[in-house]
């Protein structure tokens, strides 16, 4: 199966979670052809509770939602505070 | 020009304007006259004042933004704010200093010790009090003009829509995922726009919600949503819900007086701890 890269980014609290990465700068992740948002953030360890909404090229996408290459893929937890 | 046009120059002076122009300004001591003479509510005596072009001078600052029509829009309005603790005070402030005619507030809690941190209304002598209680005292202090309906209750969607009839707007200051869910529902059904803002540590989202709008409910409406997000392991620090509440009322300020683009379908994310601002697309 091909590979692609998407570039990442992750926000608030979820920087954390990718050892190496400065927090809310964008890293590149390599990913096989047909992921998805779910699969992306599988492959990054992330916290299932922490992972509510993700931004597919600056647009809110559902997390069945396939990934294409050079895809800028934003991920947010929830922020519930008031 | 109206008899009460022609009274209410004697009470008021004349100035120039922020584009050189005349303008009659008035004082509080003479909107209380015209109150007690014409024997009408201060935020009445506020909106005759404005529709005979003589501006309270307290809105003087309002002015060069808002102008005559943007504060009368303001005056002659009803907004539903629901939740009155780290976004719901500082919104409560600056809508009434604002001048919105009137403020539909509703929260069932009573303020405690580690509110004193960041919540405009709390203060030492009011604690266990309730927070709605305060939230009335503070508007009559501001702005006696404005209009203040509280209810002390938590509420659920169906009370929401029947307390909240009224409001042109309603605004988000809640602190629980769930209940601002029912909230947007609510302002479906009340065919009202939705200010949302949240906030979690030094991050703050907000965005405008029409009735339409996927809005909250598609962001996290499609899997179970938890009660609470990232605020349970940050907290929430005195500047953030001034930054995200200061947000929220500029958008009900433009909602109200139609001028500017509200933050529609548009999620504003701001993270001040490194200084990065997206605005998302939902």
């Amino acid at each position: 199966m091909n590979a692609m890269r998407v570039r990442v980014k992750l926000y608030a609290t979820l920087g954390k979670h990718v050892a190496g990465m400065a927090p809310g700068i964008p890293f590149e992740v390599e990913l096989p052809d047909g992921a998805t948002v779910a699969d992306l953030v599988k492959r990054l360890n992330l916290p299932q509770e922490e992972v509510k909404v993700a931004f597919v090229n600056g647009r809110a996408r559902p997390m069945d939602w396939r990934l294409q290459a050079d895809d800028e893929v934003g991920i947010f937890p929830p922020v519930g505070g008031g | 020009m109206t008899g009460i046009g022609a009274r209410l120059r004697t009470l008021a002076k004349e100035t120039v304007g922020p584009g050189g122009e005349s303008l009659w300004v008035i004082s509080l001591d003479g909107l209380q006259k015209v109150a007690e003479e014409m024997k009408l509510s201060r935020r009445e005596a506020e909106i005759v004042a404005l529709q005979e072009r003589v501006l309270p001078m307290r809105y003087l600052r309002n002015f060069g933004t808002i102008g005559w029509d943007g504060q009368l829009a303001l005056l002659q309005s009803t907004v539903g704010i629901v939740g009155a603790g780290g976004l719901g005070g500082w919104i409560i402030e600056g809508l009434a200093r604002m001048g919105v005619g009137r403020l539909i507030i509703i929260d069932g809690d009573v303020f405690e010790e580690n509110n004193l941190n960041r919540q405009a209304l709390c203060v030492e002598h009011g604690l266990g009090q309730p927070k709605v209680l305060l939230a009335q005292q503070r508007v009559a202090e501001v702005n006696a003009a404005v209009e203040v309906v509280a209810h002390q209750l938590r509420v659920d969607e169906a009370q929401m829509v029947q307390l909240l009839q009224g409001a042109q707007v309603v605004v988000d200051a809640l602190d629980a995922l769930p209940t601002r869910l029912a909230l947007q529902r609510a302002a479906r059904k009340l065919s009202v726009p939705m200010v949302h803002g949240a906030i979690a540590g030094y991050v703050g989202q907000v965005m405008t919600i029409f009735p339409d709008d996927p809005g909250l409910l598609e962001l996290y409406g499609g899997s179970r949503v938890p009660e609470r997000g990232i605020e349970v392991q940050w907290g929430n620090p005195a500047a953030t819900p001034m930054m995200i509440a200061a947000w929220e009322i500029q958008e009900v300020v433009k909602l109200l007086t139609g001028r500017g683009k509200p933050l529609r379908r548009r999620l504003l994310f701001m993270d001040s701890e490194l200084g990065h601002v997206d605005v998302l697309e939902v």
